[in-house]
């Protein structure tokens, strides 16, 4: 058995220099980019509500939040770097389309509790998603899997009272608030990824421990917390299927139209252009800065030994 | 690199009486960016009140596939620990 072998065998973390299978490398690299990129694309919908926050108390929290999300796009490169890949070409391949990001942020945000209605699901299924991976084979990941985590709960719980101030305030307040349920429960529940059956690099990522429960699985989580989450705000979820299933203990839910998921994965979203180009442009406008501090740095004479 | 940044290794003091802790990399131009940088990705919620930046490049590491023999001193040394000893159990020792 090689070192690999025995470490997955064990449960145990497989570290930076250690060796480690091609596949399992490159499927690391991919999905740590993919989810790296992700963060920072999703500073978009939101971070276009920041300078119409309605209070200074809501501004201050969207813009801690959005930081975040910037920090945990450089948590992931910086994880991503350890498997010999530099940032840069990351980028680029986001830039040109050649690696994805989550599809969930091809959605526009077209009202204020888009942003709260985000906070709960989007960042709700996303620490359903996310807090299996604080355990996953690849010690880099895990770490800052860990990080993200904590940090996501503020995410969730700030949308969580946002939409609950806005479906205790004015009939107009709480119609705003139901709309933005009613439009992103179905691609929040997407998140998960294509159903287990056709979910083709599902077993090998489980067999390598990168995975650690199916996307339906934790579709199922997700559906299961977010109902009486959903009973607690006022608010109905756009599925006249829902019911409780009391022999498995848990929601039954409607179909979800995959096509739409695939549509948006190749492309064909309604945002899908504009987040791209609003990244491009934000990396090409902050070129002069990067290339200041460099020239800066080599006139100091402060560039480390590296 | 293209962007004409460094790589650097990040450790955090995460409050006094406790060491520097490796928490991740960043990029940055010298090492007054990197410090700044560091403290906005690493230290966001009070997470440290002293970080250390070295160039990534500067780290001299053991290599993991002699882990077994470069380490294999130490293991059969077990007269280094205090359980290795008998000593009456009614003593304080
Ligand atoms: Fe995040
Ligand atoms: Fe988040």
């Amino acid at each position: 058995m090689s070192t690999f072998e025995a470490l997955i065998a064990a449960q145990d973390r497989v570290e930076p220099r250690d060796e480690m299978p091609g596949d399992y490398r490159a499927t690391l690299v991919r999905q740590i980019a993919q989810h790296a990129h992700s963060e920072i694309i999703g500073m978009q919908p939101e971070g276009d509500w920041i300078t119409r926050a309605p209070s200074l108390r809501r501004k201050a929290i969207l813009l801690a939040k959005v930081q975040d999300e910037a920090g945990h796009g450089l948590y992931l490169y910086a994880a991503a770097e350890t498997l010999g890949v530099d940032r840069d070409d990351l980028l680029e391949a986001l830039h040109t389309g050649r690696q994805k990001y989550s599809s969930i942020f091809n959605y526009p945000s077209l009202t204020w509790a888009d942003v709260a209605a985000i906070g709960w699901l989007v960042d709700g299924a996303a620490i359903v998603n996310q807090v299996p991976l604080g355990r996953c084979s690849y010690g880099p990941y895990a770490r800052a899997m860990v990080r993200i985590c904590k940090e996501e709960s503020f995410h969730q719980r700030q949308g969580f009272e946002s939409l609950l101030t806005m479906s205790r305030g004015t009939p107009a307040q709480h119609a705003m608030a139901q709309d933005a349920v009613d439009r992103w429960w179905w691609p929040s529940l997407m998140m998960f990824g294509p159903p287990d059956a056709e979910s083709p690099h599902s077993a090998r990522s489980t067999a390598w421990g990168i995975k650690r429960f199916s996307n339906d699985t934790l579709r199922q989580r997700f559906v299961d917390l977010a109902v009486p989450q959903a009973e607690a705000l006022g608010l109905t979820l756009p599925d006249p299927d829902l019911r409780w299933d009391e022999e498995r203990g848990s929601w039954d839910f409607g179909t979800i139209d995959f096509t739409e998921l695939r549509e948006v994965v190749s492309g064909n979203g309604p945002c899908n252009e504009v987040r791209i180009g609003r990244r491009v442009a934000a990396h090409e406008d902050g070129a002069w800065v990067r290339e200041a501090a460099a020239a800066y740095a080599a006139k100091q004479g402060t560039r480390g030994a590296a | 690199m293209s962007d004409g940044s460094l790589l650097w290794e990040v450790f955090v003091r995460p409050r006094r009486g406790l060491a520097h802790t490796h928490v991740g990399s960043i990029h940055a131009a010298d090492a007054e960016l990197a410090l700044r940088n560091a403290r906005d990705v690493y230290t966001r919620r009070g997470e440290g009140v002293s970080i250390w930046v070295v160039p990534s490049g500067a780290v001299t590491a053991s290599s993991p596939d002699e882990q077994d023999s470069f380490f294999e001193p130490a293991g059969d040394k077990v007269y280094r620990h205090p359980t290795f000893y008998e000593v009456p159990d009614e003593l304080q020792l």
